[in-house]
């Protein structure tokens, strides 16, 4: 009975839900009103042109992402992108008679065949590699297993497999180190004969040559190569059965002859003999070049041709300065063709290049030669993937794909660019929003003439469509104008706040600007400061505003500044970058004498409003950034309540800091700020056998919170727990960190820590048992919420966790409350004793999580959505009233008048929830909420692989009307009413006049 | 056609101007009286006095009594007067008293949650009393002359309505609509600024 009472008021519950989150869904005709979505791929690594036969020419690539796409050669869109797993990095791609794309990942241990016109997945297939040099993939020109198709050959570590490029059987495999423990080989080739051939080498004898049966993998025969020298093994090239190595001291080339039947001849060219002048560092490139091979020296790139027959080099080119080769491509008959990429002036940012394709045979004759004007703000080019074409008058054009420095891809053909795709946005590493400028002067009159037309018709069709007159259309019309207003997408602030620049910071060291209106690119810059110098990488890090004025709002801009590090590593120094949100220049880099392990901004700017900024090296010293005495002069008056804390998470270890007194012996260069000595004051160490830290969560230090109290239904009050400087720790048990699956649930366990960042104290510390990470968690106000997986029920959970506040006001009367005598509002600090209680409770939740996070607004009144990135790369909205501690079975009619929802097992999950709608943010790793003006709404943007930009408003729209209210009908009805009042009083007095005369 | 005139006795009247417009009879009619009337002719004498040497009085009416009660001499008939205006009066300060069941229970229908239902009771409930008080003085004026005693009845008037306004606060705090509760006072107040400041994380490498 009480059960069938239960069940009632739960779907009783589980209607009013749905009913009351259908109301929040979104309409079909408000998809991409206000949100927008762009696919990307990342950088492109590998690349196979598919331009025979009558079909669609397209190109497939393989990306640092992780990404097999299909692009359209003469757009450059995506016909179809498959992504593969976080680890599964692509290793090699090919095309399999022409109707298949195989790609070979995961270090060499997956092949798959993907279908070439959808995209769809024909078959797949998992090899056991052992660990080795780089896989490689090799589509045999036989068929060894008789089922008319071409096989495959894949080579990964020391393992040889052939597959079967129908269904992905393994034919054979074979261990090449059987025979030989100390054997790697390198490269393999097959003669004309249908002979495979191995090349390596081995730790006795330096080279060798393994002989290997094609029909039944086995190794007929190893033959060591006498060389007199030791060689270098960290690369060898293979041409037309020439293996080709330097030696152990990098200045003698020694080419073996590889004949089936004869000895192996070496010849030994020193370096010197090819290359006049002295030889510093050399190296063999990794190119793929018919009858030469490549080899930079010093700054230069020398094309060496190998005879096939002597072994004897001859330097076909000596190329200069910043030149990209492309592998060669086969044309007709025995011509090759190469492409060649230069940078027309040296150290020249006009973005001149030239594009010479040559025939590798010959070398000395020009398929092509042109002058190519590429985007100088996309840097060098970086890969060149040549495809030829024939022309009408039978002669051979060709195509270059070309991957730039900053991730982006063009397609050249006749010189020109045909198309370029900005796939360094595949690769945000992080994120900020600016404001636009202000509109400094109003619209010329002229303009809103030529608007008030188009304004006009635009309201009537609306009008017509709200009163159900309009044709089909019309409607359509009427969308088409929404989608296009021009109204989200002009340059400056707009009332609501919702128009704002999105500043992205990528992988390649690239900061975009995004318009928030259609997610246009307002300016691009690859960061000068940041580029790579000749050998020294640089690695970007973090984007940090630097400057927001709001006092001169009008005429200063705001500026980022970009953290990076040269020269990877712990001993990379710091690189610091200041950069113009509006212009898109940067106004200055400084390069740092000091790594930087932790970047820290200050709550405190300057009077030109540039905030401080703590930036703390390898040994703990503090350096405040800006450098100015002004900002010394602040930063000493705060010093005393300024903390740090790092989390080492190897060694299982929470430190926090305190800064002591200046630095003195440091000579005050711009290049290192000003530096404090600090000193641990606290630390926490978790046991190392029984937890290890699964994630740290801080809340946003800019958040907006309305209100300390939360008033119940009862008339009670709950002081919630505010304190910023406290964070939330989840740890694992060791052998639970890893995958699902690796620990029973007696060996799990998860510990969740609400820790004073100033104190050290630990504020709560709760144990969930059975229960593994990855722990993902959101901290925000007074709450987090962690999602974590149950070993023992097997679904994964969500806990919450409230934090109130004991000792805040206490036992005040209401007079005294009255009277304002209380000390609610005064500052708190972290070393009075803290009374807090935790409510929490804990969910089952459908989804494994990849990104976690909460709407923000201006003024923290408005309700919350925890923001969820499900496993299926979508965006789900999940109301924070599901997860409240104080739920219960049945609620009374007060607390349900107070929105406190009837306690379920699980969180429901409702389809019109996701903010994504009908999108995927594919490969989803970071959501970014931004408050707008309007209380009610936050702007929510998703990145990953692709992008997604939408604006939420979590207790809906209550604070202006919707973008569907129809301003000309009211207009309409109040002119209408005026008109008929008007009328109807004439009448009346007309009549009253006659009465009169009667 | 209406008839004009009042009382018992038929009396015709010639009135021209109604005969021919008959619409105009009704507004004249709505203004009153005949104060829209140009001229009349009152054909047959209206005064009592000529209609009581004509026509015999009815059978057990004396007209002598009837004359005797109105020629009652003034003192008298002040008394009465007097006495009626103290009953009125009294029946006016208890006015207020009736009227708090009948809200009391308009109160009960209500119920204690928010609506506009209740909101409107309440405030009605409050505003009542409050006019009700405001014109004390005014709704007492008729009764006052020297020997009436209209202190009473005012004092007892101004406390049934000092209920009748408790009745309405007791329940504008049933809603919760009064600030007597802690909450009321700290549900807006900023949270505490930190005296500290501490930020860091997991380092950058």
């Amino acid at each position: 009975m009480t059960l069938l009472a239960m069940q009632r008021s739960v779907i009783g519950v589980l209607i009013l839900c749905s009913v009351w989150i259908c109301s929040q869904a979104l309409y079909e005709d408000q998809v991409g009103v206000w949100d927008w979505h762009q696919q990307y791929i990342g950088k492109v690594k590998h690349a196979v042109f598919q331009t025979q036969g009558s079909g669609r020419k397209r190109v497939i690539v393989a990306t640092d992402e992780n990404a097999i796409a299909s692009l359209n050669l003469r757009t450059g869109e995506v016909y179809w992108r498959r992504v593969l797993g976080n680890s599964e990095s692509i290793d090699a791609l090919d095309l399999v008679s022409g109707k298949y794309v195989v790609s070979l990942s995961n270090e060499g241990s997956s092949v798959r065949a993907w279908h070439l016109p959808d995209g769809a997945l024909v078959w797949e297939s998992l090899l056991q590699p052992s660990p080795g040099p780089a896989a490689s993939l090799l589509v045999l020109p036989i068929d060894i297993n008789h089922d008319r198709s071409n096989d495959l050959l894949v080579f990964s570590g020391s393992m040889l497999f052939a597959v079967s490029s129908v269904d992905g059987n393994i034919i054979w495999k074979s261990d090449l180190q059987a025979t030989r423990k100390d054997l790697v080989i390198k490269k393999l080739s097959l003669s004309s004969e249908g002979l495979l051939t191995g090349v390596g080498f081995s730790e006795t004898s330096g080279l060798v040559t393994v002989d290997i049966d094609t029909r039944f993998g086995e190794v007929s025969k190893v033959t060591p190569v006498g060389v007199s020298k030791a060689l270098d093994t960290a690369e060898l090239i293979l041409i037309n059965n020439v293996a080709v190595a330097l030696d152990s001291d990098l200045t003698t080339v020694v080419t073996a002859l590889i004949k089936t039947d004869q000895d192996v001849k070496v010849v030994e060219t020193p370096l010197a003999d090819l290359f006049s002048g002295h030889v510093r560092n050399s190296q063999i490139l990794q190119t793929n070049l018919e009858g030469a091979f490549a080899l930079r020296v010093n700054d230069k790139v020398l094309v060496v041709k190998v005879d096939s027959s002597t072994g004897q080099l001859s330097v076909q080119e000596v190329l200069e300065g910043s030149v990209v080769l492309s592998d060669s491509l086969h044309v007709v008959d025995d011509k090759h063709g190469v492409a060649i990429l230069q940078a027309a002036e040296e150290k020249s940012s006009s973005g001149k290049f030239s594009l010479r394709v040559v025939y590798a045979d010959s070398w000395d004759t020009f398929a092509v030669k042109e002058s190519v004007t590429l985007d100088s703000h996309r840097g060098s080019v970086k890969k060149v993937f040549l495809n030829a074409y024939l022309r009408t008058d039978r002669s051979y054009g060709f195509r270059a794909l070309v991957v730039y420095e900053d991730h982006s891809l063009s397609l050249l053909q006749q010189g020109e660019i045909v198309w370029t795709r900005e796939d360094g946005l595949a690769s945000i590493i992080d994120t900020w929003t600016s404001e636009l400028p202000l509109e400094k002067d109003r619209h010329a009159v002229a303009e809103v003439e030529h608007d008030l037309a188009d304004w006009l018709k635009g309201h009537w069709l609306k009008l017509k469509a709200t009163l159900l007159l309009a044709s089909p259309e019309e409607l359509a019309a009427v969308q088409a104008l929404r989608l296009r207003s021009s109204d989200k997408n002009k340059m400056f602030r707009d009332h609501n706040g919702f128009r704002k620049l999105i500043i992205v910071l990528t992988k390649a060291g690239k900061v975009l600007a995004l318009h928030t209106g259609d997610g246009r690119i307002v300016w691009s810059l690859l960061v000068p400061g940041l580029r790579s110098q000749s050998d020294l990488a640089t690695t970007p890090l973090r984007l940090l505003p630097w400057q927001v004025p709001h006092r001169h709002a009008l005429d200063e801009n705001p500026i980022v500044l970009v953290v990076g590090r040269s020269d990877g590593g712990h001993a990379g120094t710091g690189i610091l970058s200041w950069v113009d949100v509006y212009q898109g220049t940067e106004l200055r880099s400084l390069k740092l004498n000091f790594p930087v392990k932790l970047v820290v901004p200050l709550p405190i700017t300057d009077a030109s409003e540039e905030q401080l900024h703590l930036f703390i090296d390898n040994e703990h010293n503090a350096h405040i950034f800006p450098a100015t005495e002004e900002s010394l002069a602040l930063f000493l008056e705060h010093k005393a309540n300024v903390f740090f804390y790092i989390v080492d998470k190897e060694k299982g270890k929470i430190v926090g800091y305190r800064i002591k007194h200046m630095v003195d012996n440091f000579s005050r260069r711009e290049s290192d700020g000003h530096v404090f000595h600090t000193e641990p004051v606290w630390s926490i160490v978790f046991p190392s056998d029984s937890e290890v830290i699964s994630s740290v969560v801080s809340k946003d230090p800019n958040e907006a919170v309305h209100t300390q109290s939360k008033v119940l239904s009862s008339r009670d009050v709950l002081y919630k727990y505010l304190n910023k400087n406290t964070i939330f720790v989840a740890t694992v048990t060791p052998k639970a960190a890893q995958h699902i699956g690796d620990a029973t649930p007696e060996e799990a366990g998860l510990v969740a820590y609400l820790i004073d960042t100033v104190t050290g104290r630990v504020l709560h510390r709760v144990t969930h048992p059975s229960v593994q990470g990855p722990v993902h968690a959101v901290f925000n106000e007074n709450w987090v919420v962690y999602h974590y997986f149950n070993l023992k029920t097997y679904r994964h959970e969500m806990s919450v966790m409230e934090i109130y506040d004991q000792n805040r006001v206490g036992d005040k009367g209401v007079v005294q409350l009255m009277l304002g005598k209380h000390n609610a509002t005064s500052p708190v600090s972290s070393y009075s004793l803290p009374s807090v209680e935790v409510k929490s409770q804990s969910y089952f939740f459908t989804f494994s999580v990849k990104a976690m996070t909460v709407t923000s607004t201006a003024r923290g009144i408005t309700g919350k959505h925890i923001l969820v990135g499900t496993v299926g790369d979508q965006l789900l909205a999940l109301d924070k009233r599901f997860v409240d501690p104080r739920r219960t079975l049945s609620p009374s009619q007060e607390e349900r008048e107070e929105g406190i929802i009837p306690l379920t097992d699980a969180i429901p999950i409702f389809p019109q929830s996701y903010l994504t709608h009908v999108h995927q943010v594919e490969g989803l790793r970071g959501v970014l909420t931004v408050p707008a003006r309007l209380e009610s709404t936050s702007l929510v943007f998703a990145y990953g692989l692709d992008l997604f930009y939408t604006r939420t408003a979590p207790s809906r729209i209550y604070d202006s009307l919707t973008e569907d209210f129809s301003y000309s009908l009211l207009l309409i009805t109040i002119v209408a009413l005026v008109i008929a009042i008007v009328v109807t009083w004439i009448l009346s007095e007309r009549k009253e006049l006659s009465e009169k005369w009667k | 056609m209406s008839c004009w005139g009042g009382g018992e006795k038929l009396c015709a009247r010639h009135d021209s101007g109604s005969r021919s417009r008959e619409t105009g009879m009704d507004r004249s009619s709505g203004r009153g009286g005949s104060a829209g009337r140009k001229w009349a002719i009152e054909l047959c004498d209206a005064t009592p006095s000529s209609s009581v040497r004509d026509v015999p009085d009815p059978l057990g009416y004396s007209r002598t009594s009837l004359e005797l009660e109105e020629s009652t001499p003034g003192k008298a008939k002040k008394e009465i007067d007097a006495n009626f205006k103290q009953a009125k009066a009294w029946e006016t300060a208890q006015a207020p008293f009736k009227n708090l069941f009948m809200i009391g229970f308009m109160m009960w229908m209500a119920g204690n949650t928010v609506h506009l239902f209740s909101i409107g009771i309440t405030f009605s409930a409050l505003w009542q009393p409050i006019s009700a008080l405001q014109a004390v003085n005014k709704t007492f004026e008729p009764f006052k002359d020297a020997r009436t005693d209209t202190l009473l009845p005012k004092l007892v008037f101004i406390a049934f309505n000092f209920v009748g306004l408790g009745l309405g606060l007791w329940k504008l705090n049933s809603l919760g609509l009064l600030p007597t509760h802690a909450s009321d006072w700290v549900s807006t107040l900023a949270p505490p600024p930190s005296v500290e400041f501490s930020g860091g994380g997991i380092p950058l490498f």
